[in-house]
Parts: C-alpha cells; sequence; structure tokens
C-alpha cells in the first residue's frame, strides 16, 4: 500500500491568471506550535472546494487567514488577486463570509438586518454585478419569506444558519467562505440549500470554499475535495480522483439462484470476470461499489496519522 | 471621502435601528426607567434635610448632581457594557466581515448611546423640573446645559470603549462597578464633597463624575449653594478644563485600543467565548 504525502496535482494545473485563491507554502505558527506547515492550493473562478479534514487540522486558521481575520506566519496567499493581510474595504465588498457560531443583532428583524446590511455594499456595486442583492429576492432564495418580519433571536436553528448564509451572500460575492453551513438544517432544508450553492456557482460564477464534516455534502456540492491532516493538504482532487488514490477494495453484490451474495475485493475487474466465467447467465442484479469517500477520507487520514507517527518515532530515535 | 459619508450615513441607519429596539425592548425600557425610580426614592427619603449651611433641599441638590453622574454612568458603563456583549455574540466580527462595517459600527453606537443617554436624561429631567423645589433653569443654565452634555459624553465614552475593549465577558465588566460606585461615592453626588477629608477630595478631582455633578448643579441651582461647593464657586473652567482632559485623553488611547481589539476577533475567537460562557452556565 502506498503512503500518500504532499500535495497531489489535480488532472489539469490552473493557470495563475485564472486563480481567484492562490495559496503557497502557507504556514502558520502559535508560539511554538506549528499548526500549518506549508497548505498549497489554488481555486478557479466558479469553482466549488470543499475542505475537509479532522478537527485541530488546521481548516479554521487556514479560513481565517483568507478572510483576512488573521495573520499568517510565512507563505504566499492571493484572494481575488490581493494579499488578504493588507486588502481594504473594496476587496472585503468582494467576499463572503460565514462563520461557525453567531448569535449577533438578536433584536433586529430578519429583513430590517438583511436591508441595513446590504446598504454596506452598495457603493460596491458595478455594471457586471449589481449589489447588494434585493432584500425580498434574497430572503425568498434562503426560504425565509414566512420569517422576515421576525426578530433574529427568535429563530429556530435551522433558520438562523439560513440567515448567517443570506448575511454571507447579501453583497454578491465573487468569493464565498462557508464554515460547516449545514449544521442544524433538515434533510429538506439541506436540499434547498444545495440547490443554492449550485446556483451561486453556476449561474453567478462564484467560488465557494467550504469546511463540512458531512462527506455526502462534500461529494455532492465540490468540484474538488482538499483533505487537511496534521497541517498539510494530504489529498486534492475530485472525490473519483481521491478514491483512484487509495487502494481500497470494492463491493459486488450479486444474485445467483434466488440467493444474495456480498463479497469484497481489491481488484473488481478480475472478480466480476472470474465470476461471469464460473455461472455466466445464472449472474443477476449485479452492482459494484467503489470506495466510498468516506472510506478514501479515512484511508488517507489514518495513513497521515501514522506517516507523522513513524516520521516522529524516527526521530527520536535518531536523537537517541 | 466617499468612505466618510458611507460610515456617517450606515452609522445612522444602524444608531438609529438600535435606538428604536431599546424602546420595543421590555428590559431596555426597564433599564431606562429604573434609574428614574431609584433616583426619586433616594429624593423622596431626603425630604426634610437641608443642604448643611443653607435653607436649599438636600434633594433638589441631589437630583443634578445624579444627572451628571447618570451621564458618566452611560458614558462608561453602557459603553463598556454593549462593546463587550457585541464582542461576545458575534456582532462586532460581523461589522468585521462587512466593508466599512467598522466605522459603521462605531458611529452607530456613539447615536446608540447618545440617543439612551438624552431619554435617560429626560426622563430624569422632567419629574424633577415639576415636582421638586428649589430646580430652576435660567437663559445661562440652558447654554452651560448646551455644552457641558456633549463634553461629558466625549469625556466619558471613549474611556468606556477602552474599557469594553480590555475586559472580556460580561462577568468581569460587572467587576467595574465596585470602583465606579466608590467613586460616585466620594464624588459630592448625594452628599457634598466639603464634609470629606482633603485628600479624597483631590481623588474625587481627578475624575469626571465629580464635574459632571458640579457642572448640573450649576445649572439647576441657585448661585447661593457654591456656598457648598469647593472654592465657593461653580468652577466652570475647570470643569471644561478636566472633562476636555479625559476627552484627549481618551479619544487619542480608544482608537488604538479599539484597533487593537478589533484585529484579534476571529470566528474562533468568537467561538472560544462561546464555549467559555457555556462552561459558565453548566
Amino acid at each position: 500500500m502506498t503512503t500518500v504525502t504532499g500535495a497531489l496535482e489535480t488532472g489539469m494545473p490552473i493557470p495563475v491568471d485564472e486563480r481567484v485563491l492562490d495559496v503557497r507554502d502557507l504556514r502558520m505558527r502559535y508560539g511554538t506550535t506549528d499548526v500549518l506547515h506549508g497548505v498549497t492550493f489554488s481555486a478557479r473562478r466558479g469553482e466549488v472546494i470543499a475542505l475537509l479534514g479532522p478537527n485541530g487540522a488546521g481548516k479554521t486558521t487556514t479560513i481565517e487567514i483568507l478572510e483576512g481575520f488573521r495573520r499568517r506566519s510565512a507563505g504566499d496567499v492571493s484572494v481575488l488577486g490581493e494579499d488578504p493581510g493588507v486588502a481594504g474595504e473594496k476587496w472585503r465588498a468582494r467576499l463572503g463570509v460565514v462563520l461557525q457560531s453567531w448569535r449577533d443583532h438578536g433584536k433586529w428583524r430578519v429583513r430590517e438586518l438583511l436591508h441595513h446590511l446590504g446598504t454596506y455594499y452598495a457603493d460596491y456595486s458595478t455594471p457586471a454585478i449589481p449589489r447588494p442583492w434585493p432584500v425580498d429576492d434574497l430572503i425568498e432564495a434562503v426560504g425565509l419569506t414566512a420569517q422576515a418580519r421576525q426578530r433574529v433571536g427568535r429563530l429556530s436553528g435551522g433558520q438562523r444558519r439560513r440567515l448567517d448564509v443570506a448575511i454571507g451572500i447579501v453583497g454578491r460575492p465573487e468569493l464565498l467562505f462557508l464554515d460547516e453551513p449545514t449544521v442544524g438544517f433538515d434533510p429538506a432544508a439541506r436540499r434547498e440549500f444545495h440547490d443554492l450553492v449550485h446556483r451561486l456557482a453556476d449561474v453567478d460564477d462564484t467560488t465557494i470554499l467550504l469546511t463540512t464534516h458531512d462527506l455526502d455534502e462534500a461529494e455532492k456540492l465540490a468540484d474538488r475535495i482538499l483533505i487537511l491532516a496534521g497541517g498539510r493538504i494530504i489529498a486534492d482532487g475530485s472525490a473519483d480522483q481521491l478514491s483512484l488514490l487509495v487502494a481500497g477494495e470494492s463491493e459486488i453484490r450479486w444474485t445467483r439462484d434466488g440467493s444474495r451474495y456480498v463479497h469484497a475485493a481489491a481488484d473488481a475487474t478480475a472478480f466480476v470476470r472470474e465470476l461471469f466465467r464460473q455461472y455466466g447467465d445464472g449472474i443477476a442484479d449485479l452492482e459494484v461499489r467503489r470506495a466510498s469517500l468516506e472510506e478514501t477520507y479515512m484511508t488517507l487520514v489514518r495513513e497521515s496519522e501514522a506517516g507523522r507517527a513513524a516520521a516522529a518515532a524516527s526521530t527520536f530515535e535518531e536523537a537517541l | 471621502m466617499s468612505s466618510i459619508s458611507t460610515a456617517a450615513r450606515t452609522g445612522f441607519a444602524r444608531g438609529g435601528y438600535e435606538f428604536r429596539h431599546t424602546l420595543t425592548t421590555p428590559a431596555d425600557l426597564w433599564q431606562y426607567i429604573f434609574p428614574t425610580i431609584a433616583l426619586y426614592a433616594t429624593v423622596f427619603f431626603m425630604r426634610g434635610a437641608t443642604v448643611p449651611g443653607t435653607d436649599i433641599a438636600l434633594g433638589a441638590r441631589t437630583l443634578p448632581s445624579a444627572f451628571g453622574m447618570g451621564i458618566a454612568f452611560t458614558g462608561l458603563m453602557t459603553v463598556a457594557m454593549l462593546l463587550v456583549t457585541d464582542r461576545e455574540d458575534g456582532t462586532l466580527l460581523r461589522a468585521k466581515a462587512t466593508p466599512n462595517g467598522m466605522s459603521g459600527y462605531l458611529v452607530g453606537k456613539i447615536v446608540l448611546v447618545g440617543g439612551m443617554t438624552a431619554i435617560s436624561f429626560l426622563l430624569q429631567l422632567l419629574p424633577g423640573l415639576f415636582l421638586i423645589d428649589g430646580l430652576h433653569v435660567d437663559a445661562v443654565g440652558w447654554f452651560t446645559l448646551l455644552w457641558l452634555v456633549p463634553l461629558g459624553f466625549v469625556a466619558t465614552m471613549p474611556i468606556g470603549a477602552v474599557l469594553g475593549s480590555l475586559f472580556d465577558g460580561p462577568r468581569n465588566i460587572g467587576l467595574l462597578m465596585l470602583p465606579l460606585v466608590g467613586l460616585v461615592a466620594i464624588s459630592g453626588i448625594f452628599y457634598p464633597i466639603m464634609s470629606l477629608p482633603g485628600w479624597v477630595q483631590g481623588v474625587a478631582q481627578v475624575f469626571p463624575i465629580y464635574w459632571l455633578g458640579l457642572g448640573m448643579r450649576s445649572v439647576f441651582l441657585p448661585d447661593a449653594l457654591t456656598a457648598a461647593e469647593l472654592g465657593h464657586s461653580w468652577r466652570h473652567l475647570e470643569t471644561v478644563g478636566m472633562l476636555g482632559l479625559w476627552a484627549v485623553a481618551g479619544l487619542v488611547v480608544a482608537p488604538m485600543i479599539l484597533r487593537r481589539m478589533a484585529r484579534r476577533e476571529s470566528g474562533s475567537a468568537v467561538a472560544a467565548r462561546r464555549e467559555k460562557a457555556m462552561q459558565r452556565i453548566s
């Protein structure tokens, strides 16, 4: 089994002038602890990228640096063509930010707040991107029409989250950061949210960087998946590309003579060929499933952690 | 220049909304009414007592002093409180994530606190003008109010903002109450400062509460009452000087501290504070 280390090149590298996000060798150190050890990735306009990784892997730190909320220790970062550490209000107007926990503006009414926050973006309206998003359309897009006159503090968890998303996109951002956007959503709200993300990416050409722990969601929404573990990008590619990286076992199901069979095999093609050679027409309801994103993810993270443990052990031995 | 007009436009809108919210939220209304009730209860229990050496009711002397205290309290405590809660619930971070949001936020807070000060002051003043004998305002008095109230506001609000930036969490800000109440006790608000030891008088005169109380007394009380004041005068020049010093110091220090505080705001900082708050509850 091969161990995956370092960033993996995607099928086609993105030309430099098409990069909305360009992060190279990003490092972050708190005191004497290194949190990010050289993160490198980029994103093109209209792309949806999911950033996955175990808690404490550095996802939030990475996003906060890109949002301009945190200063990096080292590395080159370009967000919409500017360095987020020094970029101004005009740059800020082109970004949308949805963070994990908000409890703000509890006394405001939904429509009032969205209308007010929209006025900050009016100065940055362009013929190509009229800002802000008309408030009633926006409320409808996130499904809060019935709550438009309600106080923010009285919204349910899922409604509150929709409002957070609405505030994130009120300025029609060119780049949107979503940190665990669907926590607290019921399945219907989740589906509507996924439709909204597709609309933003496909119709408005918004570039989206989202973090989630829901791998199914990542697979549905993202064009590309980045896995961050131990302060490094350990994988970068579409869900299919990632599953090819892992020599996982595929699951094969079939029926024969009225009985159901399940078998796991590393080489599914060879197994199926053998199956038909033996039983021929007796095989029905054949299904072959490649390792799911969840399995791929677990394997990649486990290998990365094992690799780090081995590296630590060897350093320890060298020290002896 | 457009960013200044944007900050003014969004800030006034923001302050207007938030001021209206305080008028429609029961807890906020109570905060307007409670000090008025407490103040008049105090004055009621002072009936029959007079300012030593005069025939002016002690209550009539206390009321204007308390107006001054009220302005200092709103400027210091309310501003600090608002800042701490806005930081904890993410309002400030939201402002940071919005273009020109921080300037809009600051202008909004000034408008809000200005409105709150005005409402509280009027609530306390109007009954006094009708119910308490010995209060009167002449043309000079109105003029004094015209510079005293804004100056008191500018002298205390930046300091409140600094305190709100330095303290983390609403619990800690409660610790501020203790020294503040102590300061009120020695600032001649409820009892003339003349009867306190000299060094205590010296300490009181460093802080804006004494000067705001003195200034308010000069507006509402007859000049004969200067007999019960230090230096036997309303000392307007010194009042302007001391409050002006606080204002300048505050306006120099506050932007630095606020900028430092705002720079540190991030999603994980808000989340960490939230976690701490949850631990306190459970």
